[in-house]
């Protein structure tokens, strides 16, 4: 039987890494079948597909597969150029600065955001003080980057940044309630609060944002941390 | 329109190495600037203000900043010559997949074998060992991890080599035993002038041991 599904995205529900392959493909409008993994018992197709990593998120791509969500999203970007939105710029100034706060965001913040979790007492207080001043060092220089205009974030104009952005922060109430600390204050980090709950205030976001709850319990459980209530 | 270029770099960096080798093989002029990191100019603060670290590439006097982003660029930007990324984007997202794990796995296992002793250390020269072996079967029968040409994946792993005395030392290995075929293929990149002109693997080792004392580390 031939491999009649062009596009298939290997995921797991509550990775943020899986989420950003499927909101690029929403985003453009591209089709693809999901295949939900169980990551204690991960299928023959995802060893298979990713033999040195054996993580999701996997794109398969009439049968090749691709991995690593950073490359995944420039790829999807690459395959598909004439379905808007480009989710780069063009100009390759603007393009390495978009990598560079991507990287940041996947890298230096989403370390203090699990040092934040992983740790309690006075050493989650550091963990979340430091977590704070990533984010004042990314509205001080991310600059024209952030949008200033809330009211125009729309789904169909949403880029890398964009999805970067929302699968790290999106589930910062989650967050909040299991742990009882202020991850993301309006007073303290105006711009990203707002460019966060704009960008959870649409419809396809909605459409991929797990339920609260369910987000809630997996936090608790994946770090095995009693309910803070 | 100016084409002012300058790179703020310090010579032992295999990440600074990576912009050297992309410019030199686009053929770009430009200004090197060699950073004291116990003391960092005022420009490179300004230049890179999140992570004050180099390679700084700044063209045209907006920064680039993070090796790969560096070299991505310079790819784009000098276009018409000697491209380092393939235009496929399969091949594309392959290259990027074995950069990326050229971060991740080999440089961070090769940093542990000098960080660590004993058991930690045997463990980190074993598994820098094994991630230089899978890197290796990229090769193929190729002569570059670009394919017949010298691309963005050999740009990024070649700096790495200049280290590789120093892990030897550290670890009281030779590379060429247990993975004869990655220093096959770097002899062959150190033909290309980008690559002879990187530092020596002895002055390496020199500024690793200045390095080692200045931290009070034995």
């Amino acid at each position: 039987m031939g491999d009649e599904v062009e596009v298939r995205v290997h995921g797991m529900w509550a990775s943020t890494y899986s989420k950003r392959v499927e909101l690029a493909l929403k985003i453009k409008g591209i089709p693809y079948e999901y295949v939900e993994e169980d990551l204690m018992n991960k299928s023959q197709a995802l060893l298979e597909y990713n033999p040195i990593h054996k993580k999701v998120p996997v794109l398969v791509h009439n049968g090749k597969p691709i991995v690593e969500s950073l490359v995944i999203l420039e790829y999807i970007d690459e395959v598909w150029p004439d379905h808007a939105p480009r989710l780069l710029p063009r100009d390759p100034v603007d393009r390495a600065r978009v990598r560079f706060w991507s990287g940041f965001l996947q890298n230096q913040l989403l370390e203090s955001v699990l040092k934040l979790v992983m740790s309690s007492g006075e050493e989650q207080e550091k963990a979340l003080d430091e977590l704070h001043e990533k984010m004042t060092i990314m509205e001080q220089e991310m600059g024209d980057i952030i949008p200033k205009d809330i009211s125009s974030i729309q789904s169909k104009s949403l880029g890398l940044l964009d999805i970067q952005v929302i699968c790290t922060l999106g589930a910062y109430k989650a967050h909040e309630q299991v742990l009882g600390v202020k991850i993301l204050d309006p007073h303290k980090h105006s711009l990203i609060y707002a460019w966060v709950n704009a960008m959870m205030d649409l419809p396809m976001i909605k459409e991929i944002t797990p339920p609260h709850d369910n987000v809630v319990n997996f936090i608790q459980m994946i770090f095995k941390i009693n309910p803070s209530a | 329109m100016g084409n002012k270029a300058m790179l703020l770099d310090f010579w032992p960096s295999p990440f600074g190495m990576r912009t050297r080798i992309a410019l030199a093989e686009k053929g770009v002029k430009y200004e090197y600037k060699d950073e004291d990191l116990s003391n960092k100019s005022e420009l490179l603060l300004a230049m890179n203000p999140v992570h004050k670290k180099i390679p700084v590439f700044v063209h045209n006097n907006k920064p680039v900043c993070e090796s790969l982003i560096i070299v991505e660029y310079i790819d784009e930007v000098w276009s018409k010559d000697k491209p380092l990324l393939p235009s496929d984007p399969y091949l594309k997202a392959q290259a990027r997949f074995w950069a990326d794990f050229a971060d991740k796995k080999v440089y961070e296992s090769g940093a542990r074998i000098w960080k660590t002793k004993g058991e930690e250390q045997e463990k980190a020269k074993k598994d820098f060992i094994e991630n230089l072996t899978i890197l290796v079967q990229q090769l193929g029968d190729n002569p570059y991890f670009g394919g017949d040409t010298f691309g963005y994946v050999d740009v990024a792993i070649i700096p790495f080599y200049t280290w590789f005395y120093t892990f030897e030392m550290a670890g009281n290995f030779k590379v060429e035993e247990s993975c004869p075929k990655v220093i096959e293929w770097a002899k062959r990149c150190l033909q290309r002038e980008s690559v002879k002109a990187l530092p020596d693997p002895i002055k390496v080792y020199d500024f690793f041991l200045e390095l080692k004392k200045m931290l009070g580390i034995e």
